[in-house]
């Protein structure tokens, strides 16, 4: 080798090391020197993507309200295909989980679901929710589609409505202080921790092939149905529902409050789906609304010729789960569907809702308004069919989603049963056998729901 | 003085008390009530499960009368009520002891 003149080696060290330190302080002088985006919230409104983050953050936000509707819909269904004497209960719960939801999301649980930590089990952001800085909370700095707040108020919409489909299950018969515990702790604290491993980019979020739930199949429905299976297999079923072999039915005092519900919840649908895709894109909210859509309907046409064939007369309960049934199918990969899987997938929900039913009587199981039906069963069909349709289709996905649905379930539902067996331990979940055949509008709240319809007061 | 107690379909409501309008009775009392005697009753199903409903409804009509006007008034329900099918129902009449109107406190016939 021939060697170099001592100048030239030590002019290329001192070139090597100079282009080092060049590269280095490159790198040192952009975070040293980054000037934010907007010098402050009148900058950005002037800036050229204003109006687009405008329209993006409406469109949040009427989702937002939309998901919020739910509330109303989840209200009127469990009203209707539950007694009137106990009306008031129904309503009571489904008033006040709204209310403790939003609460306690506040307080803890945005900051349990969104830490801000990747491909952890755990996190935690800290209490109370604030924003410090309002360029890099309130403009596009924080997300090209919504603001901190929007963000905050969407996703706290999502966790109230997973912990009011296990009060539907319970109904006629749980305690409402033990059961409004129940739904704090589990709102708080289990529905974020699982949200976290999905959608705060947790660990099911960063395997290989990650866990795929556009809008919540698994990490809203499923959740909600777990929860309430804990539930109604540590309450037992309502008196007198089985005897003897038989199932008696109980029927729904109000058909057309069902209906009523049955419709907001669709309605509401559009923002729980259409607002998941995080921005007002027209392609993919035009798509994500066309996929639910057609997976209620098909979920509707399904369960009630189900019922018709299976059980010689169309149910109308029936066709309103299947509605119910064929959302919850779709939601896990509304973003993902052609119109024609969304369809089958709507189609199939439907079917096996109506089975599902009839399957949890056979097993003594007591769910009023058929809750573990539409939201665990086809929250679990929903997540896995994004394995089988579409374009996130194919044999790793179906790997993954069993992963998340069987790791999410496990989570949830020992939480769950933990929770109410301890609860359970101080003093029942149950009501009286007095109070449960009197109505538990008289005895947990005094009152009657329809004080009208006796005589006595004219 | 005498109470008839008719328990009729409850369609039939509106035909009898013109039928007993016509002959001059004006007044009565009317309860929803469930009721079988031979009618069969039919089977419902809700949410896959079978049950029988055996009561079925119907409506009582109470009236009471001056025994003069008892005869024409039971044809009157008769005829009014009937359909010819099972389950129309039956009227039955009793004697009544004692007969108050509220407002003026005047007793027995003047009351009915």
């Amino acid at each position: 080798m021939k060697q170099r003149s001592p100048h030239l080696s030590r002019y290329l060290k001192m070139t090597g090391i100079f282009m080092f330190l060049a590269l280095f302080s490159t790198v040192f002088a952009q975070e040293a020197a980054e000037a934010p985006k907007y010098a402050d919230l009148a900058a950005f409104s002037e800036s050229p993507g204003f109006s687009l983050f405008t329209v993006n953050n409406v469109w949040m936000m009427l989702a937002t309200g939309l998901v919020f509707i739910m509330h109303l819909g989840f209200a009127t269904v469990e009203s209707g295909l539950t007694q009137s004497k106990n009306t008031v209960n129904i309503l009571f719960k489904n008033t006040l989980i709204p209310c403790i939801g939003l609460l306690t999301y506040a307080i803890c649980g945005f900051n349990l679901m969104y830490p801000g930590v990747d491909g952890g089990w755990f996190a935690f952001a800290g209490f109370g929710v604030s924003v410090a800085d309002p360029v890099a909370n309130l403009t596009d700095v924080y997300n090209p589609g919504y603001t901190y707040w929007t963000d905050f108020l969407f996703q706290g919409m999502f966790a109230a409505t997973a912990a009011t489909i296990v009060s539907g299950a319970v109904a006629e018969r749980i305690k409402l202080g033990k059961f409004l515990v129940f739904s704090t702790l589990f709102v708080a604290i289990s529905y974020p921790i699982t949200g976290y491993w999905k959608w705060g980019n947790g660990w099911l979020n960063t395997m290989d092939t990650p866990f795929y739930d556009f809008a919540g199949s698994t990490l809203v429905h499923s959740v909600g149905g777990w929860g309430a299976l804990a539930g109604v297999l540590l309450l037992g079923p309502r008196l007198g529902k089985f005897k003897d072999g038989k199932v008696f039915p109980i029927l729904g005092h109000s058909m057309p409050l069902a209906t009523i519900g049955v419709f907001l919840l669709w309605l509401g649908w559009f923002g729980f789906n259409g607002g998941s895709v995080l921005s007002a894109d027209p392609g993919l909210t035009s798509l994500v609304l066309m996929t639910t859509c057609l997976a209620a309907a098909a979920g509707g046409v399904g369960a009630a010729f189900t019922s018709w064939i299976v059980l010689k007369k169309p149910d109308l309960s029936m066709a309103l789960n299947g509605i119910l049934a064929g959302l919850v199918g779709i939601t896990a990969g509304a973003d993902q569907m052609a119109a024609m899987s969304a369809s089958i997938i709507g189609l199939i929900s439907g079917i096996l809702v109506v089975f599902s039913v009839l399957f949890f009587d056979k097993l003594k199981i007591d769910d009023p308004v058929g809750a573990l039906s539409v939201h665990l069963v086809c929250g679990i069909f929903g997540t896995l069919a994004v394995g089988i349709w579409g374009n996130l289709a194919g044999s790793a996905q179906i790997i993954s989603q069993l992963k998340g649905i069987v790791s999410i379930g496990i989570f949830t539902f020992i939480f769950a049963f933990v929770v109410f067996y301890v609860l359970k331990l101080f003093g029942g979940i149950r009501v009286s056998a007095e109070e449960e055949t009197e109505g538990l509008d008289i005895g947990e709240h005094g009152a009657e729901a329809y004080p009208d319809f006796t005589t006595a007061h004219k | 003085m005498k109470l008839i107690i008719a328990i009729i379909k409850p369609f039939k409501l509106e035909e009898v008390k013109s039928g007993l309008s016509e002959i001059g009775v004006e007044g009565m009392t009317v309860t929803e009530v469930k009721g079988f005697g031979r009618q069969k009753g039919h089977t419902e199903i809700y949410r896959g499960s079978e049950y029988t409903v055996d009561f079925l409804p119907k409506v009582k009509i109470e009236i009471a009368l001056p025994d003069e006007l008892v005869a024409k008034a039971v044809d009157a329900i008769v005829k009014a009520a009937k359909t010819g099918k099972i389950g129309d129902g039956k009227v039955f009449v009793a004697p009544i002891d004692e007969v108050i109107r509220i407002r003026t406190e005047e007793r027995g016939e003047a009351a009915v």
